[in-house]
């Protein structure tokens, strides 16, 4: 196994299994958000505020996973 | 796939200075926004007619976000965030223009912008609470937090930029890819899907500036 095929098996790993998680807790978060516009659709504006505020953190760790997979991908200093 | 989204491609040289194609286009874009910007609002009047009343009705609404998320008077943070989420607004949709690339889907733009945004959270925090009570606000709620306060500021704004570069690299990436395996029409879904990214992403980077400088000012808790 050359330092390349790692890479590339250590990037799809990265991504696949580093987007578990994050899309989970989207999951739930949204649904969190859905039942309480349901319940109380005045409060749907700072409520889809606070979503986006909160999906963007969330999905920060996913971003870094897919940073990860490009650094292994295209600037590997172990392959060089 | 053989170029690597973290190359950069250099047009020319001014001196010894490289000019990168993301600098072209961006500088396009402030040419174009400046220029609208001038033009639209060379002829406003008391009585607004209907282009007059479109960019109204667009500051309006983005001063009124901000003055929702940071519970105080909007006018000191409109220019900086409003141009911002204009700004990002434009570079993000750029992408769609045949021959352009978006200036956002190299990581030197998103990294410039978050730059930006981590210097003006010191800024308005110390004009606005005076340097004694900004600083005495990194050893809240106590001073064993001070590390991880200077950590979190440092993440925050790495993450920032990554978010903003991932989101919109990405979009291309994929639509380069599907065009490599299926053919003509097939990516076009997945770049209107690009669209609704880059306005969301536009969107959740002013927020979330606007939500920094609020900490910075103290009317948000960090």
């Amino acid at each position: 196994m050359t330092v390349q095929m790692l890479s590339i098996i250590g990037a799809v790993v990265a991504v696949a299994v580093g987007s578990i998680s994050p899309a989970l807790a989207e999951g739930r978060a949204i649904t969190a958000a859905m039942e309480g516009i349901a319940r109380q659709p005045e409060a749907a504006g700072s409520l889809s505020r606070t979503l986006f505020v909160g999906l963007a953190m969330i999905e920060t760790m996913a971003i870094y996973c897919l940073v990860i997979a490009l650094l292994l991908l295209f600037a590997n200093p172990f392959a060089r | 796939m053989n170029r690597s989204p973290l190359a950069i491609t250099i047009l020319f040289h001014i001196g010894i200075v490289p000019i990168s194609r993301t600098v072209v286009t961006t500088w396009g874009l402030m040419a174009a926004l400046t220029g609208g910007c001038w033009i639209a609002t060379r002829s406003f009047r008391l009585d607004a007619g209907g282009w007059q009343a479109m960019i109204e009705t667009v500051v309006i609404a983005i001063e009124e976000q901000i003055g929702e998320l940071l519970n105080r008077d909007a006018t000191p943070f409109l220019p900086l965030l409003g141009t911002l989420f204009i700004f990002l607004v434009v570079a993000n949709l750029s992408g769609i223009v045949p021959g352009v690339t978006a200036p956002t889907a190299a990581v030197e733009t998103p990294a410039a912008l978050a730059a930006i945004v981590f210097l003006s959270v010191h800024f308005y925090g110390v004009r606005i609470q005076g340097l004694g009570p900004y600083l005495k606000g990194y050893l809240r709620p106590n001073p064993v937090m001070l590390p991880f306060n200077i950590l979190s500021e440092l993440t925050r704004s790495f993450s920032l930029a990554m978010r903003l570069f991932g989101n919109i690299m990405s979009g291309e990436l994929v639509v380069a890819i599907i065009l490599a395996m299926a053919g003509l029409l097939v990516p076009i879904p997945f770049m209107a899907f690009g669209i609704l990214v880059g306005l969301v992403q536009a969107y959740i980077f002013s927020v979330l500036a606007a939500v920094y400088i609020g900490g910075g000012i103290g009317v948000i808790e960090k």
